[in-house]
């Protein structure tokens, strides 16, 4: 009751950039106080550009100088493992080439540390990059992202103070895309549900007639034809599914044609064709709450919504109430807003719902790659070299 | 053929725990008169002439001497499915009765839940659903964190139908794949979905992520995957098993599973159907098992029933059956 007293409070307050959001410091202030892992609860809708920079994927040179401890420049980290800290190897990586600080180690010693201070590594949005942190680290060039979302940083803010901002976008691309597939497939074939059945102490048999719904040849509707978005074409197209796809822009005849993808200028054609409907676009106030009552009923009672942007971009009230009336077959999620949910929401009770807490980059493998790619745009912002994917607010 | 009327068609029942789904009856209808094994037994004189045929139901009902002994007029038997491992494919044959599979029906749906399988197990899906929804909310990253798909390698045991389907999934993941077969599939089979062959299986236990079981249940393959085999591969790597529970030593798995041998497993199938509910099996944390749901779509069911209609009527006109199955 305490934590979502507190949530309500986040409703009337409007986010606008440039301002520090106090409801936002008492909620997190709140939350952190019962420990509880609600990190993404703050979202900045706002637009960005990113730079098609010639560096690409650039990773760390073999040639960056091992410099001595001291030397090395600063990046401050939220922690090193627990519950909200950044992996004990992450870490190990970060120290060949910084001088990790952690918040505790600054804020025992602020006088020292904030002068060393040149970068920031934030690790599942923590962290928390606040105007009081900005003024405080009078060295700071870089924000570091690891991931490619940046809805959890306020851009206009943090340039207007001189610093960068830049996010991963090759690391992960690929183990999205796979986990956008994984839920497709899980939803439809009842998985969850399946293994539920198959160790339940009740069950004696497998009933002939427990049926799913059929993956390969239905329709897929991509909302967001990105580079994700294009790996999840190119994944689904082996499944012989009819692709169709939605985005700002339309892709090159080469690249529809490489996948077999149709484009539709108006999402309402894709929501009335599709038998899943997938969300890959990034959080901007275009695609805030792009999914509402009205695009639910546009799509199929047979369909499933399939969301692996972020948890905004439904209007999760609509989400509910299209679930429990079957206007929508089911909906797996790897995002919601908040994350996570409170325990006693209802998207955490109906039975044709898949959540899983945003585990898209969440493979040993590619945490390392975004690591990677994170210290490679750091370093570059700090060598004055050429930024392989700086995020400029619009 | 008595004018005008159809062939008689045994099924185990309609509906129910093991029945034939309600929504293909009506096609059934079209070209049968439907006769459940309730109906048999209490109007054996009348009803056993009737019987031309047999559409087997998820193995039912079953097909003994006495059964085959009581239909005078059987001429074919039609699996619900591509496994036969559950029949005396001798035994019929020596009635003089055919016998089909549906090998074309079950291919895409089989395949899907190859990969769902593989997917599921390799993020850990359902494990971190059950955080997700769960009321205790503490975890760490390690907790939930899984391995890639996407470059990893795939080593499929047994290239046919569906594991070929399955190859060609893998492949849009980029998926390095590797492929044990009793023959070597044609080079260009192997160039399309980039396949390399391993001669010897232990070549593709060594080097395999994820190990995919896609053969059909013989007394070769019974046991295929032993405490040798699952020590051969490696301990970061998924056995996942869409074929048949028996092509798997299930002690050895629970053993290899508890001791790190390998790293998770992911089954379809067991050996029985469902497990003992103490089995060891369902209470490791590192493997999932779903209910035999290989085919278990609308889609699949109904093309099953159409494909084992074809073959039936095929059998009753003399014509050559699209997927008719001999004694070996």
């Amino acid at each position: 009751m305490f934590v979502s007293k507190a949530f309500n409070l986040l409703k009337p307050i409007p986010l606008m950039s440039g301002q520090s959001n106090l409801a936002y410091k008492f909620i997190h202030q709140l939350v952190a106080s019962h420990g509880r892992r609600c990190h993404r609860s703050v979202i900045y809708k706002q637009r960005y550009r990113t730079c098609p920079c010639s560096a690409g994927r650039q990773t760390i040179s073999a040639q960056t100088k091992v410099m001595a401890k001291e030397e090395l420049p600063g990046v401050l980290i939220l922690d090193i493992g627990g519950t909200q800290g950044v992996l004990e190897n992450l870490a190990a990586l970060l120290k060949k080439h910084f001088h990790l600080i952690t918040m505790k180690e600054f804020l025992e010693n602020k006088e020292e540390m904030s002068k060393k201070i040149q970068s920031v590594f934030v690790f599942e949005c923590r962290p928390t990059i606040d105007r009081e942190l900005l003024e405080s680290l009078p060295n700071l060039k870089v924000i570091g992202n690891s991931g490619v979302g940046v809805d959890h940083l306020d851009l206009k803010m943090i340039s207007s103070f001189g610093v960068k901002v830049t996010n991963t976008p090759h690391a992960v691309a690929d183990p999205t895309a796979d986990i956008g597939m994984a839920l497709m497939l899980a939803s439809a074939r009842r998985l969850v549900e399946g293994c539920q059945i198959a160790v339940s102490p009740d069950t004696k048999h497998f009933a002939v007639d427990w049926l799913g719904v059929e993956v390969t040849r239905a329709t897929l509707g991509i909302i967001g034809m990105g580079s994700i978005g294009y790996k999840v074409a190119q994944r689904a197209r082996a499944f012989n599914m009819r692709i169709l796809y939605h985005n700002r822009n339309r892709r090159r005849k080469e690249e529809e044609e490489a996948v077999g993808a149709h484009y539709c200028e108006k999402m309402e054609d894709l929501l009335q064709q599709s038998d899943f409907v997938m969300l890959i676009v990034n959080l901007t106030p275009e695609t805030h709450r792009l999914i509402g009552k009205k695009e639910l009923s546009l799509m199929k009672p047979t369909a499933t919504l399939i969301n692996i942007s972020r948890g905004a971009v439904i209007d999760q009230d609509a989400l509910v109430e299209a679930l429990q009336s079957k206007v929508i077959r089911a909906a797996a999620l790897d995002v919601t807003y908040p994350e996570p949910l409170p325990r006693d929401h209802p998207l955490l009770k109906l039975n044709n719902v898949i959540i899983t807490p945003h585990i898209g980059t969440a493979t040993v493998q590619a945490i390392h790659m975004m690591a990677e790619e994170a210290i490679a745009n750091i370093l570059a912002v700090l060598n004055g070299q050429p930024i392989p994917s700086e995020v400029f607010p619009k | 053929m008595e004018g005008g009327e159809l062939p008689g068609l045994l099924v185990n029942e309609i509906g129910g725990i093991c029945g034939i789904l309600h929504s293909h009856v009506a096609f059934l209808r079209k070209h049968f008169y439907l006769i459940t094994m309730k109906e048999l037994l209490e109007n054996r004189k009348h009803l056993s002439r009737k019987v031309q045929a047999i559409y087997l139901w998820w193995h039912k009902p079953v097909i003994d001497r006495e059964l085959l002994q009581s239909l005078p007029n059987l001429k074919v038997i039609a699996n619900s499915g591509v496994g036969m491992d559950h029949l005396d494919l001798k035994l019929v044959a020596s009635f003089g009765v055919k016998m089909a599979n549906a090998p074309r029906a079950v291919c895409s749906s089989t395949a899907d839940a190859g990969m769902a399988l593989l997917l599921a197990s390799a993020r850990r899906l359902v494990e971190v659903h059950h955080i997700a929804i769960s009321s205790s909310m503490d975890y760490c990253e390690a907790d939930i964190l899984g391995v890639k798909v996407s470059g990893a390698t795939l080593g499929i045991i047994g290239m046919g139908r569906i594991g070929y389907k399955i190859a060609l999934r893998a492949k849009a993941f980029e998926m390095k794949i590797l492929y044990h077969n009793r023959t070597q599939r044609k080079a260009q089979e192997e160039q399309a979905v980039g396949a390399t062959y391993c001669e010897k299986i232990d070549s593709l236990l060594q080097q395999a992520d994820f190990v995919m079981v896609a053969v059909s249940l013989t007394p070769q393959t019974r046991n295929l995957i032993g405490k040798r085999e699952l020590e051969l591969m490696k301990p970061t790597a998924t056995l996942v098993n869409i074929s048949r529970g028996a092509v798997v030593d299930q002690e050895a798995l629970v053993m290899a599973l508890q001791t790190g041998v390998i790293w998770a497993a992911a089954l379809d199938v067991t050996y029985p159907e469902p497990l003992p509910r103490d089995h060891p099996l369902l209470k490791l944390k590192n493997v999932i098992i779903t209910p035999h749901l290989g085919i278990k779509t609308d889609k699949t069911t109904y093309m099953i029933t159409e494909e084992a209609v074809e073959n039936i009527l095929a059998a009753l006109n003399g014509l050559p059956m699209p997927s008719e199955v001999l004694p070996s």
